[in-house]
């Protein structure tokens, strides 16, 4: 992991919140810029572990996955499932234009 | 009206059974409750109409003998549950109009065994929190200590406020670090979080899926062992429940723990940890002692890194459960020109503070040129913690920690993000494991506030986590009612 002082800046905050989508003010940047440092400077601490040979551990589960048949097991729901949307037309999602 | 409130729940199914009560008048009084501590801020949303409407189907069942385990009575859940034709928002703006069209499987299983809605309860928004006061809506106000208003704990902190304020008889919570038990033990109840995989995640708000878990808010060790009876059961629609029958819980609350081994580790009495606490933890051994057990010194060394990697692989998590909110399909949308910029300000405007840092957090950690160096770190210094536990039950039966390093703090005092952090030290290690933990109610530190103290079993084993409890508990005799409960 890199230095922990200051891991990430505004820029690098700036992509982070871009690849997730998320609009962040401007006078909002530097504080969440220090939280972040704050929080991953933090968690840093790992780095004293020796994990070599370690598996990483994704699920507590221990049981494989199970399969189903693809079946649909539901169906005609149409209007259950448009009926959260912010907008809908003739059973479907309505987004803004994305071809000019 | 305060005797029928007086009644815990276990008692009050005894009183419905043998009708010396109904379920109208039962959820008529916590109503009554809810609108006599309306200033808590623990609910959401109350559903009068519902809860009389099902009150009296309960009371038909009662007095035709076909009553189910928990008929008629009145629950509290919290706003992770999706209900159908309920409002369900997670506490969050972005999900403040969402009205699911399906009901979650643990809330379905309630309703099945004859429970009654009267509402949901506040919590931290998307259960990302350790005060409740992330909730979009406002925090809760913990009914201890009311006129100084404490923080409830979090994330279900409306549910432990609900339960210590008697408006309601239990509640259901979700736990990913500690949700269901640090709030417990700040509102002075029983909070349990079963095994990972004994309840279905199935409707429930997902926030860090490989960490949540569904669990019971009570006032006793029995009442937690009733409701996770209904709560708890295998679901297809869940690929990571536990195929597994549970045993009935209550066939399990007198069986005692002589000879049992309890593990006390040493990584849990650290600095910063309250002196009261540390006192009723010290007299929690000897009460197990006095009972039979054989108390074990043991380590869990990889203890201290438990919190850091939890804030890697919940972030993780949460940024990618938390993608499906992008004004499409539910919850509100932020209106612009293009489509980009439609996901940005919806998100930006929906979510609070503490979800966008996690957000953000999950998605550095998973973005490309860092994910060896933090998620997958992460991942296999989990792998440790899991073989720390796994070698101390080669030894042990129960490990007995404090729930919390410190009692209920004043709203407001915390800002920091780290600090917050801090309060799960204790819970966060079982989760990250999978095991069941409950947490229960031992004394008041010398402010006058409840201290928690936690037990932590194997994999699946619920009956004995229950069986253990119940000593502690019987020896605590903690009988203590918050100043803001309802009267």
């Amino acid at each position: 992991m890199p230095n922990k002082d200051k891991i990430v800046d505004v820029p690098t905050v700036n992509k982070i919140a871009r690849l997730c989508r998320l609009d962040i003010p401007e006078a909002n940047k530097e504080n969440l810029t220090n939280d972040l440092n704050n929080i991953l400077g933090f968690v840093a601490q790992l780095d004293e572990v020796n994990t070599s040979n370690v598996e990483p551990l994704a699920s507590v589960t221990g049981h494989k996955l199970p399969l189903r048949s693809d079946f649909v097991n539901d169906g005609n729901i149409e209007d259950l499932v448009l009926k959260n949307a912010p907008e809908n037309s003739s059973g479907f999602f309505v987004v803004p234009k994305v071809i000019e | 009206m305060s005797e029928i409130l007086d009644l815990n729940l276990v008692e009050a199914t005894e009183a419905l059974k043998h009708k010396k009560i109904s379920s109208l008048e039962l959820t008529k009084a916590y109503l009554k409750s809810i609108s006599d501590t309306l200033s808590l801020g623990a609910y959401l949303e109350i559903v009068e109409d519902k809860a009389i409407s099902m009150a009296k189907e309960s009371d038909k069942k009662l007095m035709n003998g076909t009553a189910r385990p928990l008929e008629g009575i009145p629950l509290g859940i919290k706003d992770m549950f999706c209900t159908k034709d309920i409002k369900t928002t997670a506490s969050s703006k972005i999900l403040e109009n969402f009205i699911p069209t399906y009901e979650s499987t643990v809330t379905q299983n309630l309703w099945n065994d004859g429970a009654v809605i009267l509402g949901k309860l506040s919590c931290d928004e998307f259960a990302m929190g350790s005060s409740n006061e992330t909730a979009a809506k406002g925090n809760v106000i913990n009914p201890w200590l009311k006129n100084k208003k404490m923080s409830p704990g979090g994330s279900s902190g409306g549910s432990a406020a609900a339960v210590a304020a008697r408006s309601a008889l239990a509640a259901t919570g979700t736990d990913t670090g500690g949700s269901i038990r640090q709030p417990a033990a700040f509102c002075g109840i029983t909070g349990l979080k079963p095994t990972y995989g004994r309840c279905s995640r199935w409707g429930i708000v997902a926030f860090s899926s490989s960490l949540d878990q569904a669990g019971p808010l009570t006032r006793t060790v029995s009442d937690a062992a009733l409701m996770l009876n209904s709560m708890a059961g295998y679901d297809q629609k869940d690929s990571t429940s536990a195929n597994l029958k549970m045993p009935d819980l209550m066939d399990y609350l007198d069986k005692g723990i002589k000879e049992k081994k309890i593990g006390i580790p040493k990584e849990y009495t650290q600095d910063g940890i309250s002196e009261d606490i540390v006192k009723f933890y010290e007299k929690s051994i000897d009460w197990l002692k006095d009972e039979g057990a054989e108390i074990i010194s043991v380590s869990l060394p990889h203890t201290k890194y438990a919190l850091p990697a939890y804030y890697i692989i919940a972030p993780a998590e949460a940024s990618s459960n938390l993608a499906r909110y992008d004004g499409v399909r539910y919850g509100i949308r932020q209106e612009a020109s293009s489509l980009d910029e439609m996901y940005e300000l919806t998100r930006g405007n929906g979510f609070g503070d503490e979800v966008k840092r996690r957000i953000m957090i999950g998605t550095y950690v998973l973005s490309s040129g860092y994910y060896d160096a933090y998620y997958l770190k992460a991942q296999k210094v989990r792998r440790l913690i899991k073989e720390d536990f796994e070698n101390v039950y080669k030894k042990v039966d129960y490990i007995l920690t404090p729930s919390t390093p410190t009692t209920s703090f004043e709203l407001g005092k915390k800002q920091d993000p780290l600090t917050m952090y801090l309060n799960d030290i204790f819970t966060v290690p079982a989760s990250l494991a999978g095991l069941p933990g409950i947490s229960l109610p031992v004394g008041l530190d010398n402010s006058g506030l409840p201290i928690g103290i936690q037990l932590i079993a194997n994999s699946f084993d619920e009956p004995g986590l229950i069986s253990t409890a119940r000593v502690l508990e019987k020896n605590a005799g903690f009988n203590f009612i918050a100043d803001g409960a309802a009267k």
